[in-house]
């Protein structure tokens, strides 16, 4: 791969291996089918065509390829979940709506390298028995839904979809579907409802797994952009040879994102657990800005629970190892550590705050986010989640009580685990976590002169409700 | 549509309506819809109201009651189907924007690189009242001359190069909050 050239001041850095993102910020490279074609694209399809579809899901379960979207679920144990006497249609959705805050890996595939998403898709079609799929994209992507469609349409012209593609007897099609800009389309089973034409409400599990009963009922697998990216890489190397890359259980390659307080910020191509966040941050970042000293870590997209930067874990690691005492910096960028820390892999977006940062403020900027995005549906996260936003208010403008930390932590812990969908996770676990790790920094920010406050006054939008209408 | 959904979908003027169309169906986008609506089973036509709802937003600025029932008709379902989506997604409105709608994210990487002070500098200079956006009831904020509007979008995948916001469907990142004025450059008539 020495012939590939990047973009000035786009290069990976030396620790990175390129994948899924070979050709992103590549010099000459551009989104069309010629180019991809140029590149050997399209090879994996053709050779995949040949193979039984059950071989290609075994080949996917042995790769170990775990799901980039935010579980972690191993994507061909996912594929095997699809009922064996099924005789409905069965749906491929790829989840492209990439609204995890502290994400942003999809973007690039979906605006620099659309034939590489189409390819694995197709594939993962042929394998599940898929002959109609969607990719739900959010509708914050405008530029990428266009250049979606004319990648669609470019592949739909070389017989690379339609029917009996590339004379296999194969026959599938995929089109696009825009969402309007609510993160809860990214929850599957919200996706799912949002796909029927429906309000995005979360499905329970059980029932609705959709592997069973998913898109009009009928057996749907749902993967991330870059988890459909990963299957046309395994039909390529073999999946020996791609469980050769990251760590055992943990295997392949995944994009980490890092945003926040470090001097170079950026997407980032490594093989899973083989690199650590003391060396993400400090040797690949740069380390924190002029003057400052990290603080704590969102490792896995805003719903994983936050580190602190001087914090001790006591773990097995590697994964099966003795347990030990690691410090923050040595933890390995991994599905089973980072679980084993008491946090997520998630999606792989990494936020990094650094001393200048209040606590409180951080955190009322997330709860923000939950509040307005809980689809309502269920009591515990559509009050829990705005109540909590209400004290966080309060307590970045300096007017909360200490017991009002306590009535964080307790809501958090009635939302959590008692929710349809795992949003209510997402919103509670931040709470918890913040709670746990910096209640003194929030406590300092109280009074026990605000316990007299009155906090039930409701605003004038809320009073509306309350007016005779007319 | 019954007065009881129209009174639901009452699209007070701004002063952005001027740049936008009254709703009026025309081939063009019956023939869009038509497209769009042959992407689902024959049987599942409904999966393609938000579809529907993008062509109307973006040829008419806003989802009026009309739209609703013209898409209601394409669909072949009750109005209140598709209403009951249009006031579920923030990403649909029923009031005209501005020209340009400037949707600034929000979330935390955007806040901690200066996107809430880049919203008051694009308010300050369009003459925009901030004081009048309220999350949920009234997110977009109109500039009197109707040219400009704002809104507060939720994380836009793109922390890596924070701030960030979209104008109408261009992306733009890194804009730092001195840079509001070079921004709103680019979108003049
Ligand atoms: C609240 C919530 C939001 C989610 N948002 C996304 C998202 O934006 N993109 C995504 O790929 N998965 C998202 N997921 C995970 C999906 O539900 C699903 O697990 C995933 O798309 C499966 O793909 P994978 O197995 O390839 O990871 C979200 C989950 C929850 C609970
Ligand atoms: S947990 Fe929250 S987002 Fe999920 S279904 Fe319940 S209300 Fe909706
Ligand atoms: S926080 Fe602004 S793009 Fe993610």
């Amino acid at each position: 791969m020495s012939d590939i050239q990047y973009i000035d001041g786009k290069q990976p850095h030396q620790r990175e291996h390129r994948l899924i993102f070979k050709n992103i910020d590549r010099v000459g490279w551009n989104p069309s089918l010629d180019t991809y074609r140029n590149d050997g694209g399209y090879k994996q399809l053709k050779d995949a065509l040949k193979w039984e579809p059950k071989a290609i899901t075994n080949e996917v379960k042995k790769s170990g390829l775990r799901g980039r979207g935010g579980a972690g679920f191993p994507t061909g144990v996912k594929w095997g979940f699809i009922p064996p006497n099924n005789t409905k249609p069965v749906y491929l959705i790829c989840n492209a709506d990439e609204s995890e805050p502290g994400t942003f890996k999809d973007r690039y595939i979906l605006h620099q390298d659309p034939h590489q998403l189409i390819e694995g898709m197709v594939i993962s079609c042929f394998a599940v028995g898929a002959h109609l799929a969607y990719i739900y994209i959010r509708e914050e992507f405008p530029e990428a839904a266009e250049i979606l469609e004319r990648a669609l349409e470019e592949a739909r012209n070389a017989n690379l979809l339609g029917d009996n593609i590339l004379g296999s007897g194969f026959n599938c099609q995929i089109h696009i579907h825009r969402g309007a800009g609510a993160y809860i389309c990214g929850e599957e089973t919200g996706l799912i409802e949002s796909l029927e034409g429906k309000r995005p409400y979360p499905r329970i599990k059980p029932p609705y797994f959709p592997a069973a009963m998913g898109l009009y009922m009928c057996p749907t697998i749902v993967n991330n952009v870059e988890s459909l990216c990963h299957v046309k890489h395994i039909i390529q190397m073999g999946a020996e040879e791609y469980a050769k890359l990251g760590t055992p259980r943990n295997t392949g390659t995944r994009i980490v994102c890092v945003s926040g307080d470090v001097k170079k910020p950026g997407y980032f191509e490594i093989q899973v657990g083989k690199m650590t966040m003391g060396e993400l941050l400090n040797d690949v970042c740069g380390g924190p800005k002029d003057g400052r000293k990290f603080k704590a870590v969102i490792p896995g997209g805003s719903s994983a629970k936050i580190l602190r930067c001087d914090e001790k874990f006591n773990v097995s690691c590697p994964p099966g190892t003795e347990k030990r005492e690691i410090s923050f910096e040595e933890i390995p960028l991994d599905f089973d550590t980072l679980a084993a820390c008491g946090t997520m892999a998630g999606s792989g977006g990494v936020i990094v705050m650094d001393d200048s940062r209040k606590m409180s403020w951080v955190l009322n900027n997330l709860n923000k986010f939950y509040a307005h995005e809980s689809c309502g549906q269920c009591t515990p996260c559509r009050e829990g989640s705005t109540w909590m936003r209400k004290i966080t208010d309060r307590l970045v403008a300096g007017k909360a009580s200490p017991s009002d930390i306590d009535t964080l932590n307790s809501i958090a812990y009635q939302i959590d685990g008692k929710t349809v969908c795992a949003f209510g996770e997402a919103c509670s676990w931040p709470v918890e976590a913040m709670v746990d790790k910096f209640r003194a920094e929030l406590v300092s920010e109280t009074s026990e002169d605000n316990e007299s406050i009155a906090h039930s006054a409701e605003s004038e939008a809320q009073r509306r409700f309350l007016q005779p209408q007319g | 549509m019954s007065d009881v959904l129209n009174n639901l979908v009452a699209s007070p003027q701004t002063p952005g309506t001027k740049h936008y169309a009254p709703f009026a169906v025309t081939d063009e986008i019956n023939a869009q819809a038509d497209k769009r609506i042959a992407q689902y089973p024959d049987d599942r036509k409904r999966s393609a109201v938000l579809p529907l709802l993008h062509i109307v937003q973006h040829e008419f600025g806003f989802i009026s009651s009309d739209s609703i029932d013209w898409i209601a008709g394409k669909l072949d379902i009750e109005q209140i189907k598709v209403l009951e989506v249009v006031t579920f997604y923030p990403g649909l409105r029923q009031t005209a924007p501005g020209k340009f709608h400037i949707r600034v994210c929000r979330t935390l990487s955007c806040a901690m690189g200066g996107s809430y002070e880049l919203v008051e500098k694009l308010c300050e200079l369009t003459k925009t009242d901030l004081s009048k956006m309220d999350p949920h009831h009234h997110p977009i904020v109109v500039s009197p001359c109707g040219q400009y509007s704002v809104e507060f979008a939720e994380c836009l995948a793109s922390c890596g190069t924070a701030p960030v916001c979209l104008v109408n469907d261009d992306f733009h990142e890194g804009v730092a909050p001195d840079m509001a004025g070079d921004l709103l450059n680019k979108y003049k008539d």
